[in-house]
């Protein structure tokens, strides 16, 4: 999801890698991402938070403090798209769907929310019906309903006002030229005819295309009721009316705010919510460094960007095996891998793509990020933590070293035996980017593929420059490094976004390459897929036509160090959001 | 006297306009100089799945579509009548001055800079009063004891205060007070003055100190060079022929005239911090003007930008001003006419 | 104020420095060295000299001859620890030599005052001269504000300045360079000094001025009945002024005579070196200045024998008497003393065959 102006590098340089190994030899530490406890015979020491709650409790009460080193896009459901911000808009919101409160991959299982079930499909899977649970209410006691949530769907649809949240609903909904409540003829700002509300407990969505993973945008926060009475647009945010266990009490934006047990939410309706804590206050725009020193002495609990440690203190805590044991490095949802622009010549041409397939040298791109800590090869784009992901393998090589006979042999089929040049691009301010720019000059370089390496602000890299394919392609940019993260743990919010040619637009592109009929197709094939089972399977062919094509060079599925401080209970990484699960986490303190 | 300040307050104001044309400029019409469309500007301010549509919307509403003249007009007309703007449901009116409102969070410029400007004021009041009594007060020691070993500790000190950026003292700062022996409370706690005199000092004290330490260096050095200085003139050896005893020879002869170098020093300092104390709010963030204003360049938020620059630009003029009348006051040479 | 000067006069047979054959200040074998890296700067080395109240003594020497040290050194003006001073320096039986500090301070502006040389930089700019005059009274003297300002104001009439009493408020740079001057004397006659140190008190100050302030001096001396030293580069200013003059040289004294003695009959070579750079106005001149030739020694390394012999056109005419042997500090006639190794034949033959005609 949007981490961007966020992400922190999740991984050191050379140096912790020699802290690591220095300290990898001590047996019970594992990088198990699927380990679901019972298992593992230490309940505590590193990776304990990992596939199972850590310190499990439902002791209630004390404050749960988190801090932000930048701040959310937004506070209202409408108008918020980190991935961190969609973890912890649960503590306030109900939307119809959600990620289930639990660790490791069932977390990543979407479970209703404010809906009594999961959504109910026409046959055409065009039309999405839910119903609303009885006895929801929102924190001034007033009842939810229907039509809260059309209200709220339907004002997150008015992109002027909230420009940062997903465009989904836009994109899918049949909106008949439907723009915004707040230029509505209706009164109540429900003219929108692409959602129903036959009553006060279900609510019914016409799509203008079928579409199988209807759920997961009924997961997104702008499902959460708005109540029109209290809607003040884009100042809404600094008073957003809760539905769930935390209402806010004080709220200074740019600062801090602070939420304390909403009387309202009534648990009888809500299985997925434990809420332990009696209060929560965050700080926001706190330094990253300090930020993780208050961690690591126990000054704070939680740092809700949900990335990781900042480098500093990642050597300090792999240095360190007290601090060690309470850390966790589990695998994320995020790629970084490196686009083959087919725009520039010769890569116009497949067998040129893949000698660059062949000849990169994948170790050097994790070494890049920090080596085992930073992440793991990976040798196609879905990460291996989306539920049904396979491990494909198309252009396999021994130790993932490349293979130079095949790329040879690829240059010699693209007509460029002794090689071609061409640029590479990477965001200035990222020196992991760097160097893997600088690694994929050296083991490109010994095919005889000459690479000039080009750095771009990290700001506007995709609005401007190797994102904006004009640009790109002007600027002989034939290989563009960029990093991607999951809107959702599976194939959809994945794979769409980077790998639909359909999207591709002027400028701001996410996709920065790939375009492939066959992977359209594949998308679409998979979107409409009814089965679950079914849909994993017809994602990863979308995985696997991506890479036979060969305009993605996957590099690293990255790796977190998360710091986890001793006071905090019922922890665990939810797969949901590669982050700690923040509804279930209380402190013992 | 008058037609002195009146011309100055005048030249302050065309300063300020230049001051705001010129970030206007660097933030508004560089970027279409460089070859960014109105499109590719708008598109920093749209969500990561927005389409051309939506940004063409977003590059209407943010007003980048209308030339860059009535851009900067409507910048500097908001400032002095205010502006409406649309937060959906209803129109909110932006009294003067009116900075404009984000672009991101949408919420008005001008009150979120007054609310940090208390925080600023906060920093670098307190710590000013520090820095000037301690910085003062060991520069004349130093200059007293020439060549002891006070002096050589002191300029030592003040060496590595002005050496030692803030961002590196200030981290060892917490990491010592707050982490290690848990006298000071960590960072980013600040509250305000009104709702807690006590809380408001401790979330002071250290950057107060840190930022005291890296200024009261410089005016060390700077009063021990003055100090020697004065020391040698004919008017302390007069002041000696009278019979004066040391004490007053120092304090009234010596550092009366140490004053005047401080003062011009210390009023610019003083502005520069007051339009935002960039590196210790960051360090220690607080939610001053500085860690505004980085946050609203790391975010491109350029009204953010446009009007923590104006405001710091404000804060410097007026430092400026003041320093200006008060040499009439300090030094019975000056006269303004 | 005229009552108690006169009272001053009248009574003064009670005051010590009145006992008979007692000078009211003696300096005997004055020695100032500052230690520095290259070496011991030997600034006054073994001087002795006595005055009289109510007498000037006129001080004449170049840049670094150690005039302008002696003075500080009277007046106890010497940064602590950074002068090694030896000898005696006895005002009025006190021997300011062996004083505390804050014995010496307690002098200072009271019974020794002393004017300086630049009267701008002199004064605190800051602080209005009535300010700086009143500071210098009331150091001395338990009084009110007022009282001392209406003493200041007494002090500027004085010393000549017209409107004291709206003059008591303006800032020294707003007065003109002789009247600074008028007022800086002001300053150092406010508490009736019975010594005072003139330090080249005309030098900064163009000629017409130069002789009012000199009128001035010798004015007040009479009203005041103070020991006047007069510290000159120029013969000139001393000429009508001093009793008795002392010529400097390297530190030391080299000539002392009475003004006129020295005027009519010098008797050093360098006395005559600095007469014939003299301007007169009192006799044609024959030629043109003649001024010393080379440059004052280096205080650290004093020439060997007479410190003067490198510029001395007669420093062979005694074999190599004057580059081995010092010359003895002497009594050549009743209160006349040199410091030369030529006999008296030989400075009389010099004295009226080579230089006089040349003045």
């Amino acid at each position: 999801m949007r981490k961007q102006r966020l992400v922190t590098m999740v991984a050191a340089g050379a140096a912790t890698v020699m802290a690591l190994s220095a300290c990898g030899g001590g047996g019970g530490s594992s990088n198990n991402n699927n380990n679901k406890g019972g298992g593992n015979p230490s309940a505590t020491g590193p990776n304990a938070a990992i596939g199972k709650a850590f310190n499990p409790s439902d002791k209630k009460g004390g404050t749960l403090r988190f801090a932000n080193a930048g701040d959310w896009d937004s506070l209202d459901p409408g108008d918020t798209y980190y991935a961190y911000s969609w973890n912890f808009i649960r503590l306030y919101g109900r939307s119809l769907m959600m990620f289930a409160s639990a660790p490791g991959q069932d977390g990543a299982k979407l479970t209703p929310d404010l809906a009594e079930s999961k959504g109910v499909p026409s046959e055409d899977l065009k039309t999405w019906t839910y119903k609303i649970r009885k006895g929801v209410k929102f924190d001034d006691g007033t009842p939810v309903t229907s039509k809260d949530v059309k209200y709220g769907v339907s004002r997150s649809l008015d992109k002027d006002i909230f420009p940062n949240g997903p465009t989904y609903f836009n994109e899918f909904l049949d909106l008949q030229g439907y723009t915004s409540p707040y230029k509505d003829s209706d009164p109540n700002g429900l003219g929108l005819k692409a959602i129903e509300t036959p009553d006060d407990q279900t609510i019914v969505f016409k799509l203008k295309k079928p579409f199988a993973d209807f759920d997961y945008f009924a997961g997104m926060p702008s499902t959460m009721p708005v109540p029109k009475a209290k809607d003040t647009g884009s100042k809404y945010k600094e008073k957003v009316v809760s539905t769930g266990p935390y209402k806010f009490e004080k709220v200074e934006l740019g600062k801090s705010f602070s939420m304390v047990r909403n009387e309202n939410w009534d648990p009888a309706t809500d299985p997925n919510r434990k809420a332990l804590p009696d209060k929560i206050t965050v700080q926001v725009n706190v330094n990253p460094d300090d930020l993780d020193n208050r961690l690591m002495s126990g000054d704070l609990d939680v740092d809700v960007v949900g990335s990781g440690v900042q480098p500093a203190a990642q050597a300090k805590i792999l240095a360190d095996p007290n601090l060690k044991n309470n850390s966790d490095n589990p695998l994320s949802a995020r790629l970084w891998f490196t686009n083959i622009n087919g725009e520039v010549a010769p890569l116009d041409n497949i067998e040129c793509r893949k000698a660059i397939q062949y000849a990169a040298d994948r170790t050097g791109y994790q070494r890049a990020y920090g080596g085992n800590a930073g992440g793991e090869v990976a040798s196609s784009l879905l990460p291996p933590i989306i539920p049904g992901a396979e491990k494909i393998d198309l252009y396999p090589s021994k130790d993932n070293a490349g293979d130079l006979d095949k790329a040879k042999e690829a240059l010699t089929k693209c007509g460029q035996p002794n090689g071609f040049e061409t640029n590479i691009s990477y965001r200035a301010e990222r020196p992991k980017e760097k160097a893997t720019a600088e690694s994929l000059q050296q083991s490109l370089g010994k095919v005889g593929i000459k690479l000039n390496i080009k750095a771009y602000p990290t700001g506007d890299y995709a609005k401007l420059y190797a994102g904006k394919p004009d640009f790109a392609k002007s600027n002989n940019l034939g290989m563009m490094v960029f990093g991607w993260a999951a809107d959702w743990p599976n194939g959809f919010g994945f794979l769409k976004e980077i790998t639909d040619s359909r999207n591709i637009k002027p400028a701001g592109n996410t996709n920065f390459s790939v375009k492939d009929p066959k992977v359209n197709e594949a998308i679409d094939k998979a979107m409409t897929e009814k089965d679950e089972n079914a849909r994993q399977k017809a994602w990863v062919e979308v995985d696997r036509k991506a890479m036979e094509s060969a305009y993605a060079l996957p590099g690293v599925v990255a790796k977190g160090l998360y710091y986890r401080p001793k006071n905090l209970t019922n922890v665990f990484i939810t797969d949901g959001f590669s982050e700690y699960d923040y509804l279930a986490l209380g402190v013992s303190g | 006297m008058l037609a002195y300040i009146i011309r100055r307050l005048l030249g302050a104001v065309i300063l300020l306009f230049v001051v705001s044309l010129v970030t206007f400029s660097i933030f508004f019409l560089v970027p279409r100089i460089a070859g960014a469309s109105v499109e590719d500007m708008a598109s920093r301010y749209v969500g990561k799945t927005a389409d051309a549509e939506t940004i063409r919307q977003m590059a209407e509403k943010l007003g980048f579509t209308d030339p860059l003249l009535t851009q900067y007009g409507r910048f500097v007309s908001a400032i002095f009548v205010g502006a409406d703007y649309s937060t959906g449901p209803t129109t909110v009116h932006c009294p003067a001055p009116c900075l404009g409102y984000s672009f991101i969070t949408q919420n008005p410029v001008w009150p979120d800079l007054v609310d940090r400007m208390g925080v600023t004021i906060s920093l670098a009041v307190g710590a000013a009063v520090i820095w000037l009594f301690f910085g003062v007060a060991t520069g004349v020691l130093s200059a007293l004891r020439r060549g002891t070993v006070f002096d050589r500790a002191a300029m030592g000190v003040a060496l590595a205060g002005v050496s030692l950026p803030i961002f590196f003292t200030g981290l060892l700062s917490l990491t010592i007070f707050s982490y290690g022996l848990g006298w000071a409370v960590p960072g980013g706690t600040y509250v305000n003055f009104a709702e807690n005199p006590l809380a408001w000092a401790g979330a002071l004290i250290l950057p107060w100190v840190t930022l005291a330490f890296l200024n009261a260096a410089g005016y060390a050095r700077l009063t021990r060079a003055t100090m020697l200085e004065t020391m040698n003139e004919d008017f302390i050896r007069t002041a000696r022929a009278k019979g004066l005893n040391e004490r007053t020879v120092v304090v009234k002869h010596g550092l009366r005239s140490v004053l005047t170098p401080i003062l011009t020093i210390f009023g610019l300092d003083l502005g520069i911090l007051l339009g935002g104390a960039v590196l210790t709010e960051s360090t220690y963030s607080l939610p001053g003007l500085g860690k505004y204003a980085i946050d609203a360049i790391v975010n491109n938020d350029l009204p953010k930008v446009l009007g923590v620059t104006l405001v710091g630009a404000t804060f410097i003029v007026i430092a400026n001003l003041v320093v200006d009348l008060l040499y009439a006051v300090v030094d019975p040479r000056v006269k303004y006419s | 104020m005229k009552h108690s000067q006169e009272d001053l006069l009248a009574g003064g047979a009670a005051r010590p420095s009145d006992r008979p054959n007692e000078a009211f200040l003696q300096v005997r074998d004055l020695k100032v060295h500052f230690p520095t890296d290259d070496g011991i700067v030997k600034s006054v080395d073994g001087l002795t000299f006595s005055l009289q109240r109510g007498k000037t003594l006129g001080i004449v020497g170049e840049s670094g001859s150690g005039k302008s040290v002696t003075s500080l050194s009277i007046m106890g003006l010497h940064k602590r620890g950074t002068a090694n001073i030896s000898g005696e320096i006895v005002l009025d039986g006190q021997n300011l030599v062996t004083a505390t500090p804050e014995q010496v301070r307690s002098l200072r502006g009271k019974r020794m005052a002393m004017i300086f040389q630049d009267p701008l930089t002199a004064m605190h700019p800051y602080y209005t001269v009535g300010n700086q005059i009143i500071e210098a009274y009331r150091v001395h003297h338990n009084v009110s504000k007022s009282v001392a300002r209406k003493h200041a104001v007494e002090m500027l009439d004085r010393v000549g300045i017209p409107q004291p009493d709206k003059r008591v408020d303006d800032y020294p740079h707003q007065f003109s360079g002789g009247m600074r001057q008028r007022a800086m004397i002001a300053m150092a006659l406010s508490c009736d000094p019975e010594l005072l140190i003139a330090d080249e008190p005309t030098t900064a100050l163009d000629v017409t001025v130069q002789a009012q302030i000199l009128d001035l001096i010798v004015d007040l001396q009479k009203d005041f009945n103070s020991a006047v030293i007069i510290i000159t580069h120029d013969l000139g200013v001393v000429a009508e002024l001093a009793d008795d003059i002392m010529v400097m040289y390297a530190g030391r004294s080299v000539e002392y005579g009475s003004s006129r003695e020295i005027f009519a009959a010098p008797q050093h070579p360098y006395t005559w070196g600095l007469l014939g750079s003299m301007p007169r106005l009192d006799r044609e001149r024959s030629e043109r200045l003649l001024p010393i030739k080379g440059t004052p020694p280096s205080l650290i390394n004093v020439p060997e024998g007479c410190p003067f012999n490198p510029r001395c056109a007669f420093a062979g005419l005694n074999g190599d008497l004057s580059t081995t042997e010092r010359p003895e500090f002497r009594e050549v006639s009743p209160g006349h003393h040199i410091a030369c190794h030529l006999s008296g034949e030989q400075r009389q033959h010099l004295w009226t065959t080579e230089i006089k005609p040349k003045l």
